[in-house]
Parts: C-alpha cells; sequence; structure tokens
C-alpha cells in the first residue's frame, strides 16, 4: 500500500490504546494489514483515506465470506454480535473488534461474553433451548435427529444451569465455560 | 624402507638374521641413492640396520604396551605383522586386512616386480631367499592362528598401529615413484602393451592412494570416510568370511529373487547381526563395536521403557483431572467443540462429522447408562462370545506354529512354489486381516457399551497379533536349536577344513616352501549364524507387513473409492450411501498396527540393526500415503469411540509389548550361545561376557571387584526386596491420593448441589416475589426486561440480601431452606412450602398470587 502513512491520523492510532513506541508500531501494522482487509472487503464503499472518520460500514454478506469465517458455522452470529447495531454491518472499528477478541492475546473473560453473545441467537441474554437446538444443528449440520437434539439441549441444560430456570444466563456459561479444557479459543 | 626394516626386526625375531639384514642394508641403500626423499624412512631404515631393537621402540609404541600386558599373544602378534610382507598372491583378501593396506601390498609387490623386471639384479634374489624362509615359519604359524581364529585382539590392534606409520610413509613414497613413472614412461624402451599395461596399473594406484596419503585434495574427506567406516563398521565387505558371500551362493547372490528373501548379499550386509565383527577394538579411537552393540541392544530398552512409562505418568497427570466423569459433557461439547481456526471446507466437514460422532457417542453413552434388559442372557452371551474368540486365538496360534513347522520342513528342500517359500507370511497377514473382521463379528454378541466394547475389540486383536507373534518366535526358538545343536560339528568342519587345505596345499607343492595363499573368505565353512536367520526373518515380517498394509489401502480403500465414485453415474442404487459406500478410516486398528510394528522394531533389531532403517522410511512413506489416502478415499468411522481419553490405554499396550519384546532378546544375551563365526559376539560363551570383558580389561581392577560385589546375589537380593518395598509404599501412598481426591470431587458435587438447591429455592420465593411486583401498581408497567436483568443481578447474592420488600413470610421460608444445609438438601426442598402454608404466604405461586399483596402493604 503506498499511501500507508495516511490511512490513518497519528490520533486515530493513539486512540486504540497505544501507549509507547513500540506497540505503536506493531498497532500500526496490525491496523494497516487489518484495514487492508478491511478494504479488501467491499473495495467500492471503503476509502483507503481514513483520516477523517468516515462512517462506512460493511454489510454481513460480504463479511461472512472471508476465509476466517468462512467455514465456521456460527459466522452470521459472530459477525451480528460484533456489530453495534446488530444487525451485522461493521464499521471499521467493530471489525478490529472483532479481530482482537478472536487473537489469540484476549482475555479468556472478554471472549467468554463474546461466546456468550454468539450462541445467545434471539439476543435475550439468556441461552434458552431453542438457543441451544440451534447451536446443535450448525454444530452437526442437522445431522441429528430431533429425539437428539432434544435429550443433548435438555442434558446441557441440566448440566449447566444453576439457578434452576432452565435456561443458561451468563454466570451460569460462565461457570461452565472457564472450566472447560478446550476453551483455548 | 621403513616396512622392510620392519621386516628385517620381525626376521629377527623369528631368528633369520642375516637375511633381513642384508635386505634392510640394502634397502637403505637404495633409498639413499634415490635422493633421500624420505628422511624420515631413511632413518628409520638406518636404525634397523643398526639396531633393532630401538627400532621397535620407537615404531610402535603404543603397541608394545599392550604387548607388554599380554606377552603370550606378542610373538603372534609380531608374526602376524610379518605377514605383511609376505609377497605376492595373498591379494584375495586376508583375513585381517582393511582394503586400503592390502592393496598397498598389492602395490608393493608390483614394486618388486617392477624392481626385478628393471635390473634383474640381486636385490631380489637375496629378498626372495629371505622371503622364502619367512614363509616357512609363516605357514606354520598361520594354520596354529587358524585354529584359534577367535579372539585375538591384540592381534588386530596391532596391525591398526602399525599401518598407520610405517605404511603410510611407504605408501606415499610408491605413490611418488609411480607419479615419476607415468611422467617419463615414454622414455622406457619397453614394448608398447607392457608400457600401456605399466601405465595403466600406475594410474590406477595413483587415483586410489593419492586422496588417501598424497597431497591431494581429497586426502582429509577421504581419511575421514575411511575412518569412520572403520570405526562404525570394522572392515568393509569381503574382508572376513563373515563379511562374504559363500563361494556356492556367489552366483545367484545378486538374483532378485534371492535378495527378496534377504538372502545373498543381502544376508552378507551391514543390515544384520551376522555382518559385525568380533574385533575387540577397532581404529585409533579403539571403538568397543561388540560391547557398544549389546549396549545399545539393551539401552534402547531401557530408554524405550522410560519413555513410554513417563508418557503414561503425564496422561495420567493431565487426563486424571477431569476424567471420565466430568459435569458438564454435553455443554462443553455443545460450546467448545468447534475449532474456530478452521478456514479449510474439507476439514470443516470433518469436523461436522466428529462432532456429530462426539454428540453421538455421548448419547449412547447416557442411554446406556439408562438401559437395563436381561441381564442372564447377556452374561450368557458373553460367555459365549468369549469362548468363541478363545477358539479363534488358540486356532490361530495353532495355525501359525504348524506353518513354521512346514516352513521348517520346505528350508531343505528345493523346488519350492513362490507360495511354499512366503506361506509363513501370507498366512500372519491374513490372519491379521480376517481375525479382526471376526472379533467384530462375534464382538455383535456382547451388546457391550460401544467405549468399552472397542476396548474389548482392540485387546482381543492385539492378543491375536501378539499370540501370533511368539508362536512364530517360539517355533524360531525351536530352529534356533537345533541350528546351535548343527553348529557344533559344522565349526569343526571349518576348522578341518581350513587344516586339510594347508595339507594338501603342501602335499601338492612339495617344493614350494612358501606360505599357501589365505583360503579365500567365500570358501571358509559357515556356521548357520541363527541370530541372522532370526533377523531375516523379522525383516521378512515387516516386509510382507508393508506389502499387506499398502495393499489394502490401495485396494481396500483407493479402487473401492474409485467405484464407489464413478460407478455410482450409471447403478441401480447409490453407492456412495448405499451399501458399498467408502472406506472408513479406522483410527484404532491403525493405531494397533503402530504399536505392534513397533514390538516387532523392539524383538528385531538386536537381530537385525537394518531393521531400524527399514522401519524409518517404512513409517514416513505410510505417513504421507495414508495421510492421502485418508484425505482422499475415506470417510470418518461412523462410530469413532475414542478407547480412553487419555490415550492411556494404547500406551499400556506398548508397555506390554515393550516387556513382550524384551523377554527373547535378553534370553538369547543371557543364555543363548552366539554363533562361533559371525556376529560382534562369536568365540564368547554368552552375550554379555562382552560386559565382563570390557571390566577386566579396561576399568581399574578395582572397578572389577566392585562390579563382583554388585552382582553378588547377597546384595541383589535385598536391593529387589527393597524396590518391592518401596513400590508397595508409593502404590499405597497413590491409593490414599486418588482416595482423597474421589472424596474432594464427591465434597465438591455436594457443594454444587447444595448451591443449586439455594438458588432453585430463592427462585421460586423470586418467582413469588416477581408475582408480588407485578402486582405493584408502580412495577407493574416495568419493562419485563428490565425485570428479568434484576433477577439476574440477584443471582449472585447470597438469598439473605433479598430486598426487604418481599415480606416476612418470604424470610421465614428462606431461613428453613438454609437450615437444610445437607447434602440431602432436596428433602427440605420439597418440605419447604409445607411451613409456609400456616404463614401468611402459601408456598404455591398460585394462591400465592392470590394472597400477595397484604405483606407487600405493611
Amino acid at each position: 500500500m503506498g499511501n500507508k502513512q495516511t490511512i490513518f491520523t497519528d490520533e486515530q492510532l493513539d486512540a486504540y490504546q497505544v501507549r509507547d513506541s513500540l506497540v505503536c508500531i506493531f498497532t500500526f501494522f496490525l491496523h494497516c494489514s487489518l484495514h487492508g482487509r478491511y478494504h479488501e472487503l467491499a473495495p467500492h464503499l471503503v476509502p483507503m483515506d481514513y483520516t477523517n472518520d468516515p462512517d462506512v460500514k460493511v454489510p454481513l454478506a460480504l463479511i461472512v465470506n472471508m476465509p476466517e469465517l468462512k467455514e465456521n458455522p456460527f459466522r452470521n452470529r459472530i459477525v451480528e454480535s460484533f456489530s453495534e447495531d446488530g444487525q451485522g454491518n461493521l464499521s471499521f472499528n467493530d471489525f478490529v473488534d472483532m479481530f482482537s477478541v478472536l487473537s489469540e492475546m484476549a482475555p479468556r473473560e472478554l471472549k467468554a461474553i463474546y461466546a456468550f453473545k454468539i450462541y445467545d441467537f434471539n439476543v435475550d441474554n439468556y441461552i434458552c433451548k431453542e438457543d441451544l437446538e440451534k447451536t446443535l444443528n450448525r454444530l452437526t449440520k442437522e445431522e441429528l435427529t430431533p429425539e437428539e437434539v432434544n435429550l443433548v439441549c435438555e442434558k446441557a441444560i441440566e448440566e449447566a444451569d444453576l439457578d434452576g430456570d432452565n435456561k443458561l444466563s451468563f454466570a451460569d456459561f460462565e461457570n461452565m465455560i472457564s472450566r472447560a479444557p478446550d476453551f483455548l479459543r | 624402507m621403513p616396512k622392510k626394516s620392519d621386516t628385517a626386526r620381525k626376521l629377527d625375531d623369528v631368528g633369520i638374521e642375516i637375511d633381513g639384514d642384508v635386505e634392510s642394508a640394502e634397502e637403505d641403500k637404495k633409498t639413499k641413492g634415490r635422493g633421500a626423499k624420505k628422511p624420515a624412512a631413511g632413518k628409520r631404515g638406518k636404525a634397523a640396520a643398526s639396531e633393532d631393537g630401538e627400532d621397535e621402540d620407537e615404531d610402535d609404541e603404543p603397541p608394545k604396551g599392550r604387548r607388554a600386558a599380554n606377552k603370550k599373544k606378542a610373538a603372534q602378534a609380531d608374526e602376524e605383522d610379518s605377514d605383511d610382507d609376505i609377497p605376492q598372491r595373498r591379494c584375495a583378501g586376508n583375513r585381517r586386512r582393511g582394503k586400503v593396506r592390502e592393496s598397498g601390498r598389492d602395490g608393493e609387490n608390483e614394486k618388486s616386480g617392477r624392481k626385478s623386471r628393471k635390473g634383474g639384479n640381486k636385490k631380489k634374489d637375496g629378498k626372495g631367499k629371505g622371503k622364502d624362509k619367512e614363509n616357512d615359519k609363516d605357514s606354520d604359524k598361520d594354520e596354529k592362528k587358524k585354529k584359534n581364529s577367535s579372539g585375538d585382539d591384540s592381534k588386530s590392534d596391532e596391525e591398526e598401529e602399525s599401518m598407520s606409520e610405517g605404511e603410510m610413509a611407504k605408501l606415499m613414497e610408491e605413490v611418488e615413484e609411480k607419479k615419476k613413472l607415468i611422467a617419463n614412461i615414454r622414455n622406457k624402451p619397453w614394448r608398447m602393451r607392457r608400457r600401456l599395461k605399466v601405465l595403466k596399473e600406475a594410474q590406477q594406484f595413483v587415483d586410489k592412494f593419492e586422496g588417501a596419503l598424497g597431497k591431494g585434495k581429497g586426502r582429509k574427506l577421504y581419511a575421514y570416510k575411511v575412518m569412520m567406516m572403520k570405526v562404525l563398521m570394522g572392515l568393509p565387505y569381503g574382508s572376513i568370511p563373515r563379511k562374504t558371500v559363500p563361494r556356492d551362493e556367489q552366483a545367484t547372490a545378486m538374483d532378485y529373487s534371492v535378495l527378496m528373501d534377504f538372502n545373498g548379499y543381502c544376508k552378507y550386509s551391514v543390515l544384520f547381526y551376522g555382518y559385525y565383527n568380533n574385533q575387540r577394538t577397532i581404529g585409533l579411537l579403539k571403538f568397543r563395536l561388540p560391547l557398544s552393540y549389546l549396549l545399545v541392544g539393551i539401552g534402547t530398552f531401557g530408554y524405550s521403557l522410560m519413555v513410554v512409562i513417563r508418557t503414561m505418568a503425564k496422561n495420567a497427570d493431565v487426563g486424571g483431572g477431569d476424567g471420565e466423569d466430568n459435569e458438564f459433557t454435553f455443554a462443553w461439547k455443545m460450546f467448545t467443540s468447534w475449532d474456530y481456526l478452521i478456514g479449510n471446507a474439507e476439514t470443516a466437514d470433518n469436523k461436522y462429522a466428529s462432532i456429530t460422532t462426539s454428540f453421538k457417542e455421548s448419547i449412547v453413552d447416557e442411554q446406556e447408562n439408562q438401559k437395563d434388559e436381561n441381564i442372564h442372557l447377556r452374561r450368557f452371551l458373553r460367555v459365549l462370545a468369549n469362548f468363541l474368540i478363545t477358539c479363534t486365538l488358540g486356532g490361530s496360534g495353532y495355525l501359525i506354529y504348524f506353518v513354521v513347522k512346514r516352513s521348517q520342513e520346505f528350508a531343505n528342500m528345493d523346488n519350492l512354489s513362490w507360495y511354499e517359500k512366503n506361506e509363513l507370511e501370507i498366512i500372519m497377514s491374513l490372519l491379521g486381516l480376517v481375525g479382526p473382521m471376526l472379533f467384530e463379528t462375534i464382538a455383535e454378541l456382547e451388546e457391550y457399551h460401544p467405549r468399552i466394547a472397542l476396548k474389548w475389540q482392540l485387546g482381543r486383536i492385539f492378543a491375536l497379533f501378539l499370540g501370533n507373534l511368539y508362536t512364530f518366535l517360539l517355533a524360531l526358538f525351536d530352529e534356533v536349536n537345533s541350528k546351535l545343536e548343527e553348529e557344533d560339528s559344522i565349526k569343526n568342519a571349518s576348522i578341518w577344513f581350513v587344516k586339510e587345505y594347508y595339507a594338501n596345499y603342501s602335499a601338492n607343492n612339495p617344493n614350494d616352501t612358501g606360505t599357501p595363499p589365505p583360503i579365500d573368505p567365500a570358501d571358509i565353512i559357515r556356521g548357520p549364524c541363527w541370530e541372522t536367520t532370526v533377523g531375516i526373518e523379522f525383516v521378512k515380517l515387516t516386509i510382507s507387513d508393508i506389502q499387506v498394509t499398502y495393499l489394502t489401502i490401495l485396494i481396500g480403500d483407493f479402487l473401492r473409492a474409485l467405484i464407489v465414485r464413478f460407478l455410482n453415474y450409471c447403478w441401480c442404487w447409490d453407492l456412495e450411501a448405499g451399501w458399498p459406500s467408502y472406506g472408513e478410516f479406522d483410527i484404532s486398528g491403525n493405531v494397533l498396527g503402530l504399536v505392534f510394528n513397533q514390538g516387532m522394531i523392539w524383538m528385531g533389531a538386536f537381530y537385525a540393526p537394518g531393521l531400524l532403517g527399514i522401519n524409518v522410511l517404512r513409517l514416513l512413506t505410510s505417513m504421507y500415503y495414508q495421510c492421502w489416502a485418508v484425505m482422499a478415499c475415506n470417510v470418518p468411522h461412523e462410530r469413532v469411540f475414542k478407547a480412553s481419553k487419555s490415550n492411556n490405554f494404547y500406551m499400556g499396550l506398548l508397555l506390554l509389548i515393550l516387556f513382550l519384546s524384551l523377554l527373547p532378546v535378553v534370553y538369547t544375551i543371557m543364555s543363548l550361545p552366539p554363533s562361533f563365526d559371525c556376529g560382534p559376539f562369536s568365540g564368547k560363551e554368552r552375550m554379555f561376557d562382552v560386559i565382563m570383558e570390557t571390566i577386566d580389561l579396561d576399568l581399574p581392577a578395582f572397578m572389577g571387584t566392585l562390579f563382583g560385589y554388585v552382582a553378588n546375589p547377597g546384595l541383589i537380593i535385598p536391593a529387589v526386596l527393597l524396590m518391592v518395598l518401596a513400590i508397595y509404599y508409593l502404590n499405597s501412598v497413590s491409593e490414599a491420593y486418588k482416595n482423597a481426591n474421589m472424596e474432594l470431587k464427591k465434597k465438591m458435587q455436594m457443594a454444587r448441589d447444595e448451591e443449586k438447591n439455594r438458588r432453585n429455592n430463592k427462585d421460586s420465593t423470586n418467582q413469588v416475589m416477581k408475582d408480588l411486583e407485578d402486582l405493584l401498581p408502580n412495577r407493574a408497567h416495568a419493562p419485563p426486561e428490565n425485570r428479568a436483568e434484576k433477577k439476574h443481578d440477584q443471582g449472585g447474592k447470597s438469598p439473605k440480601v433479598k430486598p426487604g420488600t418481599a415480606g416476612g413470610g418470604v424470610h421465614l421460608q428462606k431461613d428453613v431452606s438454609l437450615a437444610s444445609a445437607n447434602p440431602s438438601a432436596r428433602g427440605p426442598v420439597t418440605r419447604a412450602p409445607g411451613p409456609r402454608g400456616p404463614g401468611p404466604l402459601p408456598g404455591q405461586p398460585g394462591p400465592g398470587r392470590g394472597q400477595g399483596p397484604p405483606p407487600r402493604r405493611q
């Protein structure tokens, strides 16, 4: 990118929690490459020059086609839960947010919060049985019979539900997920 | 020339002073006449002429020390050295000489020949005379030496030493001379043919040795190569009988079919035990090949044992914490099974399949837990199944024993068909193919839980493999025993043959007083070398295993996949979904194959060191090959049941097979006499005598006594006792820890239940409260979402800090529920509504709604 210098102003970069110069350089490149990726998604929408904070949003349909997300069964949910409007349109800030949370270095608590958001399909701040069914069907490509799905969902709720309301609150979810050995995302 | 002076010295030893002296004097003159190109050599020559003893000191310091150590052999050693100077005819491959040395002698001979050609002077006569006499002596000695052909270590040492000093200089000189000859061959008054011949010889000679000795660039590399070869392998192929193909096999030794059976050149190559020499130390570094052979053999087992056990312990550590009975099986599977790094469509498909399977697995688990059926029928079926399987195992064992016996009969016959030659391997491979299928069918009877069924299945296949291997091994040891008996007579025959050879020689050439040429190593009668036979069997087994595996994949997976994929367009039913379908990748079977293969390596590597190389190649290729096969033509197993969470099941199998493969090897090392004419331990009573020898000869004396004490049963038995006690102690400690762990787990479970109960109670009261709130005029309008959030907030708090709005009745009920903070907490919960009855608030939410408002207003 020839115009690297002009994509962001210094203050903008500073705003992305940059302290010392080393981190600055790192973040700068990160943002440049991220911006590159962002730009690639919708070249006609995203300007190369970001110095004056244009209010641009890339729609869900475009983001979902990124190679990182293309095969993910929850891609729509991921994008939706990171978008501010909940419709899956990502501004550049949302985009950076998504990458930082999904990156390796993000703290587990943060990941847990977003994971909860992702699995909460109907956005009622609880993971209820319908959410679980949807999750399961996406995970297994609907290979399981309805009875099996039912059984699994009931079992999952029974295991993780501490307050007995037959749905998982965030506290339940966090309690459960923080003990999972595979929760490394 | 130094070599000649050596000769003089040795002649002195043997007692022929005059000739030797004359010769060395002459040599001296000659060197001088040539312009004293090599001062060192010249000097040495002179020294030899004047004083023999001194020369010896100066020349062979280290060997001398050794000589002092075992004086008995000294004389022999010297004679051995003087053998070097016996000219002509010996080129064919003296028993103890490397190639370098040999051709060095060649060159020498040539030279002396040329000298005679050039001048035909007296020198030759004198020399010849001296040599003749010397040869007389030698022929006697040679015979003697052949008698105790094995185990004369100091002799070989001697050679190595003398090679480095004197011969180097001599060779260098010769190379120079040849070069000169090449330069002015045009000026020689010879016929063209002779000129060409001499030129060719000279050039070959220069090419060969320039790198080794001269200033040529390749010197270092060459020296390094030679040294490494010498250090690692000892003498090269063809130098001694054990490294040479016998005469009657030579015609067919390079045939493809023979090589495929690992006979011919393969049999006498580095691949097998028999190739290694029993020379005690090799080269300047004194590499002790027999000792290291033994130590590597045993060390491999020790190291493998350590690695396996460490891995098992680590697995137990990791797997122990959240073992089989975790609380969140389904929830975790639901929320954490997807790998967010997957970006490849095919991988994603596989992941979907594997997640589905794992869910199915858990569901089956769950259903199995609840199932309860006719226990008697099932017991009967299980007993029946086990009976059938035992029969199968016994049958296969007998079959293999039978086949091995048959193959021993075949071994004595000629004109065998291909099948008869490979019957054993074919039968074993077929059993390996058919057995598992049979077991799977029988296992249907048992109706075990799939995971347990898989373990049984694996255990049975393992037993089959192992049984086959052991039967095979036992039959092999039968053969070994018969070979051991046979060996004695062959040994005698071999010695007799050598004697007779020399007797015949002197009888046939009564006029020739010289030493008969040494027997070509290909002609000497060879023992059966049972170690190599065992090694060959293992290598053959491995090879046939490789072939079967690869062919199975090629036909069973690839061809099937092709047919299914392309015939599907024109077939009556759906081939992909229907009957043939694609092959399934059988993880457990493959792991078992690896385990078994590893066992074969452990067992066979001692007899066939080359087995390691073959297996490295095999594993590398099969990794890529199977990877391709899996990705291209397999589908995931319909019911993947991991045998256990922490692969310790397989590790346990590995440990078992390691132990079982340790047995035969240790048995051979400890109690079978090694072959008399092949392998690093030839000439010893038992293989481990090498260690004793090293302790005696190389370590200081007190170490020997120390080892003597250590090996004393009086010390070993207490040590074993101590170890048993230690194991017992550690075992009981770990048992105690396990109990404590279980206890803690139980407590945690209790605490969790308790918390659940408490929350449940709170929730029910919450429900009441919600209803109350609903009735409140000011709260009724609050959006439901708000309420939900509020409840969520309260979730974390102790029920005691409830908002006071809840009223006294609620409090009362809560106290009751709190009082019952014991594991049987569920009781009080159900009872809880009871006490509430008389209170202002009935426990049921229904009635509560009706009577709700009053307390609120209080």
